[in-house]
This record gives structure tokens, C-alpha cells and sequence, in this order.
């Protein structure tokens, strides 16, 4: 279904949506406020946060027929999504990347695909686009720091980019690799981890119909900040798992070194499941903060195994000791 | 300055001043204008004030001696309950929005995690000196008593920086807190500066005094 983008995002769930008069209500308060009724520290910061919501072009999704792609859950206010995010390349703050990440150039772009696999092929982001239908994916993210979001996605699962290269049989893992170009992101170099970002999948993880291939969110291109112009989203692990704006994807034999495995071993496992038995070693995963929805002093709600889809990859999991290989 | 310092209107100015950062907090807490995530956003900002005014009662004494600001003297003691002030809302901050004010779990998360250990062993020692800031438990105490226990400010703000450090050490995001730590380390550094030279000044006139021509 075509969309324009001042039709806005169309959710599953009509009643549950802030109405968009709302939001725009609450940006105007913002802009007024920013214009002058208070004191300036607090304006100038009203008026970032009124202005960190420039509109996208229109990527449109169908519906999903994958089991779990459709969560009921209340989506997250998409100026939330993209003021709030981890993206160290632009800056370990959460509101450095909407800050920073406009120097990202994001045309032209190819993804490399290599390794193991019998066809590799570097990819333009065009015919990346055009490689599968698209289609809306609402899925919980949960946060290795303990905050979580319900993020509208769009684009279609890797599996549809994994079967045209044709992995060999010595494929076992998959690495994605974020593009790591110090003339556009002010903080690849910096001592926090080495680059470029690495995350890894196994192959049977990477080929379940959930992982998705991202393109969008909200029904528009994704924003910068959210890791333009493709990510991966693996919903039931940890955020940090889902490599943004990715520039090559190597098939390979070995379980791949990732970044924050690299970082501190012991604090950040390979496989990061989201599970609220095995804690972080510096806090308690048992619960999570939803932003933008949750009130300042609501209690956290619980976190849910594999983030809630456990009926969808429990069994990719089975005999393996999650404590272990967290 | 020392004529500002002792006019009338000082003391409730600064104590104005003292309680706009937890105003604009409150404010922005209200007006929902603390960004995506208030929660955290409150209680790194109240932590951040904790650190602010724990530098500026310890500036108090060397900017006594480097400017002559002698009458600065007279507003320590509302700095440092400000300091305890904002460490209680610091404290409530996290045991309310992060722990939802359940005992159990914060008990449970006090020992697990360093950083928050060594933040509420920071809170706790400072409980003793706001509780002895008033002149009788000054009389009470005595003054050197008095004195020796408030020596346990250098403690809390070593605590509290290391507090911080842990906290930005998964991100090696230093830099904000290098200038606490510089900051910190020039007004504790002049004070073990002066200790030095008292000591050697009394050392000198003990040598002095010593009786000429008695060998032992």
C-alpha cells in the first residue's frame, strides 16, 4: 500500500496510537518554549529536541506473515527512537548520534557479501532495497542497559539475502561489519572499542524469519542516528547485536570475535539472549524501563526470555546452557 | 568580595542559587522536557550536583587563603548540607525511579554492583557531618573532635569520584570526569601541600629549639 509521508505511520492498532496531534501539540509546547518563556539552558535544550524530527523519505512495509512480527505493543514515540540511541561511532552519549550522525553519507552504499558462500556479490543499496518485498515488523527492543522500546521496522528477513549468495557447507557464523570512516563519525578511534563494529550471528540465528534486514522505521528511510540506510534487528537479543548501517556481511567457519566480546569478555557474551535470569555482572536484567511510556515513577516491568519470542527460538537454543553462553 | 560575602542578602541569595539546579530538575521533570529517558536523566543530573557542590565546599578553604575571601568562611557549612542535600536526592532518585522503592532490591543491589557501593558508603559518611553541622554539636564534640571527624569530606569526595568512574567506565567516557578528578586533585593537593609545610615549619623550630652542644 503506497504511502505519503504526512499520511504518517500506520499501526496494527489504531486505538492504541498517540494521535499525531498530540505529538505535534507536544513540539509545539516545545518551540514555545524554546522561544523565549524560560530561561535559555532549558530552551536551547527544548528547541534541539522540537527540531531532532526531520521527516524521511517514505519506505512503506506491508504486513508481515512472520510469527511474532506483529506485536499489540504500544510503538515508541519515533522522537524518542531517534534522540535516544547507542552509536558509539558518533559519540557515547545517547543524545550524541541525532546530534552527529548528519555527516553519515548514505549515498552511495554497497554491502559486501563474502566468505563461505558459493555467489558473492557487493550489493548497491538499490538493488538491496528491491531484493525482497518490504515489510512492517513492530518488535521490542530491549537494551543491554536496561531500557526498552516497541520500534516499527521495515525491510524483509536476511534469509532472503542469505539464500542468493548460497553459503557453502564450512559456513557456520555470520559477521556484520558497520562501516568505520573516521571522516564522517567524529568517534571511530576512540579507545571504547575497537573498530569496526563486529557482530556475529550463527547461521541458523541470522536465517530465522525474525532477523530482519532494516531499511526503514516509521514508515520512512531510517533516520542516520538509527542506522542508516541498513541495520540489522535481531529482536530477541540485546540491541547492541543489531549492527547498524552495515557495509559487509562474511560468511565464515568460526565463531566470529565481536566487538564487545573484544571489549570485555566477561561482561558481553557472543550469543547476548535477552534473559532475565542471567544477570550483567554490574546489574540485574530481571527488569526494564520502557521509554516513553513507562511514567517517571512507574516500576520497571519485567524483561521477558528471548525478549518475549521465546515460542519462536526457544528451539534454536536447545541443550545449550544459557547461563554459560550468555 | 569579602564585603558581598558578609551583606545581609548573602546568605539567601546563595541559598537561591543553591536550589535552582534542583528547581530546573523538578521543573523539567514536570514538563516532561528531560528527554526520552527522565528517570535516568534525573538521576545522572542530581549526581552531577552532588560532585558540583562537594568541589565547591572544599573550595572554600583554599579560596580563602589564594583570594583573601576570609568572609567565604561563614557560607561553608550551608554548602556542604547543600552537598548532603543533593546526595539524598541523588540516593532517592535511584532508589525510587531505578529501584522502585523496594527494599529487598535495593539491598540486593547495593553489594552487587561497586559503583552503587561506593556511592551509598559515600552517602552514609556524609550523614555523620550533616548531622554534627550545628554550632552546639560543635561545642559538644569540641573543636578538635569536631574537626577530625569533618576530615572524613576528603574521604567522600575520593569515594564519589571513584563512584563516577565506574559508572563512565563501561563507555571510556573520561572526559567530564577528568575535570572533576583535576579539580579535586588541586584542592586536596594545595591542602596536603600546606600539611607539608606546617609539618616541616614545626619539625624546623623543634630542631631549633633543641639545647646546643648536648650530644647524645
Amino acid at each position: 500500500m503506497p504511502q505519503r509521508p504526512e499520511s504518517g505511520f500506520n499501526h496494527p492498532v489504531p486505538s492504541e496510537i498517540t494521535p499525531r496531534a498530540a505529538y505535534a501539540g507536544r513540539r509545539e509546547w516545545m518551540q514555545r518554549l524554546a522561544a523565549g518563556a524560560l530561561g535559555t539552558g532549558l530552551a536551547s535544550w527544548a528547541a534541539r529536541e522540537a527540531i531532532a524530527q526531520p521527516k524521511g523519505a517514505a519506505l512503506p512495509g506491508g504486513k508481515s506473515a512472520v510469527s511474532g512480527a506483529n506485536t499489540m505493543e504500544k510503538a515508541t514515540p519515533k522522537a524518542d527512537a531517534t534522540s535516544y540511541n547507542n552509536y558509539y561511532e558518533f559519540g557515547t552519549d545517547k543524545s550524541d548520534p541525532a546530534k552527529n550522525a548528519h555527516t553519515l553519507v548514505t549515498r552511495p552504499w554497497t554491502v559486501v557479501v563474502e566468505g563461505e558462500v558459493k555467489k558473492p556479490k557487493t550489493f548497491d543499496i538499490d538493488a538491496l532495497l528491491k531484493l525482497s518485498a518490504m515489510e512492517e515488523r513492530i518488535y521490542r527492543l530491549r537494551c543491554v542497559e536496561g531500557w526498552s522500546m516497541v520500534l516499527p521496522w521495515v525491510g524483509y528477513s536476511l534469509a532472503e539475502l542469505i539464500k542468493q549468495v548460497e553459503p557453502t557447507g564450512n559456513a557456520k557464523f555470520v559477521e556484520f561489519h558497520t562501516l568505520a570512516d573516521p571522516k564522517t563519525m567524529p568517534f571511530v578511534g576512540s579507545r571504547v572499542l575497537e573498530w569496526p563494529y563486529v557482530e556475529g550471528l550463527r547461521l541458523d540465528e541470522a536465517m530465522h524469519p525474525l532477523t530482519l534486514l532494516a531499511f526503514g522505521m516509521y514508515g520512512e528511510v531510517l533516520p542516520n542516528q538509527n542506522g542508516a540506510p541498513v541495520r540489522l534487528v535481531v529482536p530477541w537479543k540485546y540491541g547492541f547485536k543489531s549492527a547498524k548501517s552495515i557495509v559487509k556481511i562474511r560468511f565464515v567457519e568460526k565463531q566470529p570475535r565481536t566487538a564487545w566480546v573484544k571489549a570485555a569478555a566477561q561482561e558481553y557474551g557472543f550469543y547476548s539472549n535477552v534473559n532475565p535470569k542471567v544477570d550483567h555482572p554490574r546489574w540485574s536484567q530481571a527488569t526494564e524501563r520502557r521509554i516513553g511510556e513507562d511514567g517517571i515513577f512507574a516500576k520497571k516491568r519485567p524483561t521477558l526470555m528471548f525478549n518475549g519470542y521465546e515460542a519462536q527460538v526457544a528451539s534454536l537454543y536447545s541443550g545449550l546452557d544459557l547461563a554459560k553462553n550468555f | 568580595m569579602n564585603k558581598l560575602l558578609i551583606h545581609p542578602a548573602a546568605k539567601p541569595v546563595l541559598f537561591a542559587l543553591a536550589c535552582l539546579p534542583f528547581a530546573q530538575l523538578l521543573w523539567g521533570a514536570l514538563a516532561n522536557t528531560l528527554g526520552a529517558n527522565p528517570a535516568e536523566a534525573l538521576i545522572r543530573g542530581t549526581g552531577d550536583w552532588v560532585l558540583r557542590f562537594l568541589c565547591l565546599t572544599l573550595a572554600v578553604t583554599p579560596l580563602r587563603d589564594w583570594a583573601g575571601w576570609t568572609a567565604l568562611l561563614r557560607h561553608r557549612r550551608m554548602l556542604g548540607l547543600f552537598t548532603f542535600f543533593y546526595a539524598v536526592v541523588h540516593f532517592l532518585c535511584y532508589a525510587w525511579l531505578d529501584m522502585g522503592l523496594n527494599a529487598g532490591d535495593i539491598l540486593r543491589d547495593i553489594p552487587k554492583r561497586p559503583f552503587i557501593l561506593v556511592g551509598t558508603a559515600a552517602l552514609l559518611l556524609m550523614a555523620p557531618l550533616a548531622a554534627t553541622s550545628f554550632d552546639r554539636a560543635i561545642r559538644a564534640m569540641g573543636h578538635a573532635r569536631w574537626k577530625r571527624l569533618h576530615r572524613a569530606i576528603y574521604a567522600v569526595v575520593l569515594l564519589g569520584l571513584l563512584h563516577f568512574f565506574w559508572m563512565r567506565a563501561a563507555k571510556h567516557n573520561f572526559g567530564e570526569w577528568a575535570i572533576y578528578a583535576g579539580v579535586v586533585a588541586v584542592l586536596l593537593g594545595w591542602r596536603l601541600w600546606q600539611w607539608r609545610l606546617r609539618r616541616r615549619a614545626s619539625s624546623a623550630r623543634r630542631t631549633a629549639s633543641r639545647p646546643a652542644g648536648r650530644i647524645t
